[in-house]
């Protein structure tokens, strides 16, 4: 087997995991026809669209990565709180003070599921929010700019997550 | 322990809720449609996902269906986000004179 | 105590729901009513957890589900559609 068909294979059987995953905690019951009829309906599924993306997909089943995305999620909860708190001040000051723009930022990241959700946890944390995902370029908008140039941009919205996907997805 | 569990779980309703709010707010006090988006998505996330915890607090049984809305609002509610601010962009909601800087639009295959 | 306070959680995600319905209507431009109609959405999946609270029935949360789902469709797809007709 070369190794183009290995994985899509791979990614076949990421996304019939996912799907029944997903399956199994819409129902939130182990009956053994829930779970046939999951199995069938995901199989199908994961054949016919071959090219969805998955939260596995390409996902490094390691432990060192799995302990990454722990890590990930505790950051990511926090940097959700501070958005809200910052956003809930700025909006309850009468003054306003913002002093919004789009600024260009570079990601080291190379999978698709890795940049999709680098894309989405900027969207989520403090004053941030992606306009555009262009190779490996991400257009920023930014309700209090900090720094116009590319590199301290880069470090001040990316690297913070960037550290932990880069451990998960490569 | 019960009574306790009821109580936090109300208060984690009213301060979701109270996110919710504030996104209302913002929705009216932010000048332009980036804005906007950047505040509606950010309070109606946590704003969500703190009623869906206070919710699981007062009926412990739900968790599992709770836990599943949650999931998927933290994934989709960004994602809908960027497409709508691509969008808002690439519809010539740009123009607005209060941005400190526009890198997006310095591009040379201007998008507008 | 709990009761009280469920009531006043209700009635902010209410007052939130009318702020996003004045910006829906306000506008100005499409992508406004747009970012207006996406809070409104989500405040409705809060506006059905609370109902299935109030009455006591867990199917209601599936149909909060099946709401975001379909709230995410439709805001991709009026989003596609602003960004066609610039």
């Amino acid at each position: 087997m070369n190794s183009e068909v290995l994985s899509s294979t791979r990614q076949s059987v990421e996304l019939f995991v996912t799907l029944f995953m997903f399956w199994v905690l819409l129902n939130g019951s182990l009956a053994p026809d829930t779970l046939a009829i999951g199995c069938v309906a995901a199989f199908v599924i994961a054949v016919l669209f071959r090219d969805g993306l998955s939260f596995l997909f390409e996902f490094r089943i390691l432990p060192s990565s799995l302990w990454a995305s722990v890590q990930y999620f505790v950051y990511f909860m926090k940097e959700l709180i501070v958005a809200n708190v910052r956003l809930a001040i700025i909006v309850l000051s009468p003054s306003l003070p913002i002093k919004p723009g789009i600024v260009k930022v570079r990601t080291r990241l190379k999978s698709r599921m890795g940049r999709l959700l680098l894309a989405n946890s900027i969207t989520l944390t403090p004053g941030t929010l992606t306009v555009e995902l262009e190779d490996d370029w991400l257009y920023i908008h930014w309700v209090t700019v900090e720094a116009v140039d590319m590199e301290d941009a880069t470090t001040l919205i990316v690297a913070g997550f960037e550290r932990y996907l880069e451990r998960m997805y490569g | 322990m019960g009574a306790i569990i009821d109580i936090i779980g109300a208060l984690l309703l009213v301060l979701g809720t109270a996110f919710l709010f504030l996104g209302g707010v913002g929705l009216h006090r932010m000048p332009d449609v980036f804005n906007r988006i950047q505040v509606g998505t950010k309070t109606t996330t946590l704003g969500t996902l703190l009623t869906l915890a206070g919710a699981a607090c007062l009926h412990p049984d739900w968790s599992l269906k709770l836990l599943l809305i949650g999931l998927f609002l933290l994934f989709t509610n960004p994602l809908s986000s960027q497409v709508l601010a691509r969008a808002a962009y690439r519809s010539g909601a740009k123009k607005m004179a209060t941005m400190v800087t526009d890198q997006f639009g310095d591009e040379p295959g201007d998008r507008s | 105590m709990v009761e009280v306070l469920i009531y006043v959680a209700a009635g902010l995600a209410g007052g939130a729901f009318l702020l996003a319905l004045a910006r829906f209507v306000k506008g100005p431009t499409t992508a406004d009513r747009v970012v207006a109609f996406d809070v409104l959405t989500i405040v409705a999946i809060t506006g059905i957890v609370f109902a299935a609270m109030f009455e006591g029935r867990v199917i209601y949360l599936d149909v909060a589900l099946v709401y975001a789902l379909l709230s995410f469709l439709g805001v991709i797809v009026i989003a596609r559609y602003v960004e066609r007709k610039a």
